[in-house]
């Protein structure tokens, strides 16, 4: 979704990066809305509340992948900057510049949140929460709150993300079963609440599949993120960094 | 008296903290042991090693002569330790009749036998703890001491050698106290060892025949109720230096 | 039971007797579409409604056993029936291996798996030219046509049989202590572990069953259209549907998945006859998200609380 609003407002000549940051403060409040929905619905007594809540996500993307196919069609969708299209050289290798304006903003975005995390209270409830909701309402922090102001966090980071997609290729409504793959490749590599694990969890995957793409080619590539998926999960579940 | 349960030197940890700390005990058979602590002090911890809900870190547990430190909670408890939940986590999709069933059919008679027979079954126990009106109940409809005994009724189908009650008797009144204190002095007259712990004092102290205190993970005393009320390193324990 | 056993051999009576009354052929493809729904939803409930493990990977199960059948026909040529038993093995050890794999971790693992095995066994596929790759691959049904004039009639009622043991093996499981045990893991797992359940062999035979079953599904697939391609055989329509239709219809029970699978079976023929195939898929969509916040327990529980008013 980041990726396409980034696509109709780029149609308005709004730079993508820019729509992209724009984008975030829409998504978080949306993030806010959904959570809060999510959690009046879901949370709460039943023993099969768990099946609910992850059958509702499940719906929910399969009708936001089916409504960008009827909005979009299933073409691939692109945007056009100054930084697209153009390299930097750097004697033999050639870096094209979205590339770097894309690794550039990833780095600065993940640096914000790890020290948002561990230096200011609501980082360090976030973190809590998953550790001990009990203590967490005991310490005066209602967990409810930060589960949901991390859920409107996670929102708007995706919606740059989505920005910084669409800046460095192109997009189609299917995209999102690949980084299904991919995003749940580097959160378990890296280990649940790890910052910096996600940083080099990242690299790995991109160079893994780059790895796999030049030996065997395109059609081995969408498995990449996926078999590395399943091997850390039988192998060392916690991952890299986790707990 | 023989030793039932023997905790050699057991140890958790997680992550940076450590919750138990070389913890060394053992509980004779027909004995009925109390276990205080403030919160924090790692009996829950204790108990979910013993019982198998934990995988300790360090030492060893020995049940019955055997050695049960690498076994799945479910097969400790089909050796004989039963558990109740300090909040009850009933099967909230079964009455409280199916609810004892299960431990019947998984414990006591693993093999073939209809719910017709372990009906009967589960409704004499029902009947001994008081519950027999509310057997059809939806078990996520019950009042929280109806709850406190159905966990413990449901650790007792299970036929075990040893029950662990944690903290049954939370936030129960005076009158509820006393209920839930005669179905443990029964259970132990017919040859259960247990294992209570709480911090509801008088409860301990009319229950236990011996008492250890933990406090950071550590056993800090451990003697007759009165000798440990009286120690000055668990007053400190509870209230604060 | 006698009751259950009447009603199976009715079934399977009027599956048999039915191509002499009716001759067109569309009925039987839609007759078809409407019983592999009822063994999907099934199946997955058996593991995702009993024992509240949630597979997002159907297709790949399904694909499993489409592709075994058809990789084994090509070679050996093997009859209809031995290709359902190596295609419901070939997936329910893909149950097996993936429960293996993650249900010891807390269950969203298992859930993500699933979805990773499904793009990596598409994936391989693709790469996999003698059933056909990207291409796919055309299938020659066999000439001799056991009992039916027609080949699809005779699906059809091989279908029927499927959905049959699907179904009777749902109704024991959910009657029999091992339904108990996966009910108990579904409310709460730690509870059941410490009353004795073993949490993790149950739930690892609820996953062999789920998959086999599922597979025993797929593996007629190629048949139908005399064709088989990945993506169909993976499509994400047989996830959302296996996962819709049981939550529709009310998992508590064997019969929900049933409801549920006709119901939304009819719903998407008469969208994708009115409207098109996108809306169809949409449709899909919305219904799962509204039963799921509205009538959780499905149209059975909506049933149930209707009958429980009226009295």
């Amino acid at each position: 979704m980041g990726a396409y609003a980034t696509y109709v407002l780029a149609g308005y000549g709004v730079d993508p990066l820019l729509a992209g940051l724009l984008l975030m403060p829409v998504f978080f409040a949306f993030g806010l809305a959904v959570y809060q929905f999510y959690y009046t619905t879901f949370e709460g007594r039943g023993s099969d509340q768990g099946l609910r809540g992850i059958a509702f996500f499940f719906g929910v993307a399969f009708i936001v992948q089916v409504g960008l196919i009827l909005a979009f069609g299933v073409d691939q969708r692109f945007v056009e900057a100054d930084y697209i299209g153009t390299s930097i050289e750097f004697g033999e290798m050639r870096l094209p510049q979205r590339m770097l304006v894309a690794f550039g903003v990833a780095l600065a975005l993940t640096t914000t949140l790890a020290l948002y995390l561990s230096r200011t209270f609501t980082g360090r409830a976030i973190k809590a929460v998953a550790q001990d909701e009990g203590a967490l309402r005991l310490m005066g922090a209602n967990p409810v709150r930060i589960k949901r102001w991390a859920f409107g966090i996670a929102t708007a980071t995706c919606a740059l993300a989505g920005a910084l997609l669409i800046i460095v290729g192109p997009v189609d409504p299917n995209l999102d079963r690949l980084y299904i793959g991919r995003t749940f490749c580097v959160v378990v590599l890296a280990g649940l609440g790890s910052m910096s694990g996600t940083l080099v969890a990242g690299l790995i995957l991109g160079v893994a599949e780059s790895i796999v793409l030049s030996t065997a080619g395109t059609a081995w590539a969408p498995a990449v993120a996926f078999g590395i998926l399943l091997l850390v999960l039988g192998v060392r579940p916690a991952g890299l960094f986790g707990r | 008296m023989a030793s039932l349960l023997e905790v050699k030197d057991l140890s958790k940890k997680f992550g940076g903290f450590t919750a138990l700390d070389g913890v060394s005990v053992d509980v004779a058979k027909g004995e009925r042991f109390g276990l205080i602590g403030p919160n924090g002090s790692g009996k829950t911890t204790l108990i979910n090693c013993v019982s198998g809900v934990l995988d300790n870190d360090g030492g060893r547990i020995v049940f019955g002569g055997e050695e049960i430190s690498r076994l799945p909670a479910y097969q400790r408890t089909r050796r004989g330790i039963a558990r109740s939940f300090q909040i009850p986590r009933p099967f909230t999709s079964m009455s409280v009749l199916e609810n004892l069933v299960v431990p019947l059919e998984y414990v006591v008679h693993r093999g073939s036998l209809h719910i017709a027979d372990t009906g009967a079954e589960a409704m004499q126990i029902l009947r001994g703890i008081g519950l027999a009106d509310k057997a059809d109940t939806p078990s996520n409809q019950l009042s929280q001491v109806e709850l406190r005994k159905l966990e413990l009724s449901r650790a007792m189908a299970a036929r075990p050698q040893l029950l662990i009650s944690d903290e049954a008797m939370a936030g129960l009144s005076a009158n509820e106290v006393s209920e839930v204190l005669e179905i443990l002095f029964k259970l132990n007259a017919d040859g259960i060892t247990v294992i209570m712990i709480e911090h509801v004092m008088q409860a301990v102290m009319k229950f236990s025949q011996r008492v250890i205190c933990l406090d950071a993970g550590k056993i800090i005393c451990e003697g007759t109720p009165a000798s440990i009320v009286q120690n000055p390193d668990v007053q400190r324990a509870y209230l604060g230096a | 039971m006698k009751r259950f056993l009447v009603g199976a051999a009715v079934v399977l009576a009027l599956a048999a007797t039915l191509p002499a009354l009716l001759k067109l052929e569309y009925y039987y493809v839609l007759g078809y579409t409407v019983l592999q729904f009822i063994i999907m939803a099934t199946a997955w409930n058996i593991l995702g409604g009993f024992a509240g493990y949630v597979n997002f990977g159907s297709g790949a199960f399904f694909a499993v056993g489409a592709y075994t059948a058809v990789s084994l026909y090509k070679w050996l040529e093997l009859s209809l029936g031995l290709q359902i038993l190596a295609g419901a093995a070939a997936a329910g050890l893909l149950g097996l291996g993936v429960g293996l794999l993650t249900l010891r971790l807390r269950g969203i693992f298992f859930s993500i798996a699933t979805i990773a095995i499904t793009i990596i066994l598409e994936t391989v596929v693709l790469n996999w030219t003698y059933v056909g790759g990207a291409k796919g691959l055309p299938i020659l049904r066999p000439t001799a046509i056991p009992l039916f004039e027609n080949y699809t009639q005779w699906l059809f009622f091989v279908m029927a049989a499927i959905a049959v043991v699907a179904i009777a093996a749902a109704r024991y499981i959910q009657s029999s202590w091992f339904g108990r045990g996966l009910r108990a893991i579904r409310d709460n797992e730690g509870a059941a572990e410490c009353s004795g359940v073993p949490t993790l062999k149950l739930k690892l035979v609820a996953a062999t069953i789920s998959g086999s079953l599922m597979g025993a599904a797929g593996a007629p697939y190629a048949m139908l259209g005399s064709f088989i391609e990945p993506n169909s055989a993976f499509s994400l329509n047989h996830a959302v549907n296996a996962l819709a239709m049981p939550i529709i219809g009310g998992t508590a029970h064997w019969i929900g998945p049933v409801i549920g699978a006709v119901l939304l079976g009819s719903v998407q023929q008469i969208v994708t006859v009115t409207v098109s195939s996108e809306m169809n898929v949409l449709v899909v969509g919305v219904l799962l998200v509204v039963f799921v916040v509205a009538a959780p327990e499905g149209i059975l529980g909506l049933v149930k609380r209707w009958r429980a008013s009226s009295k």
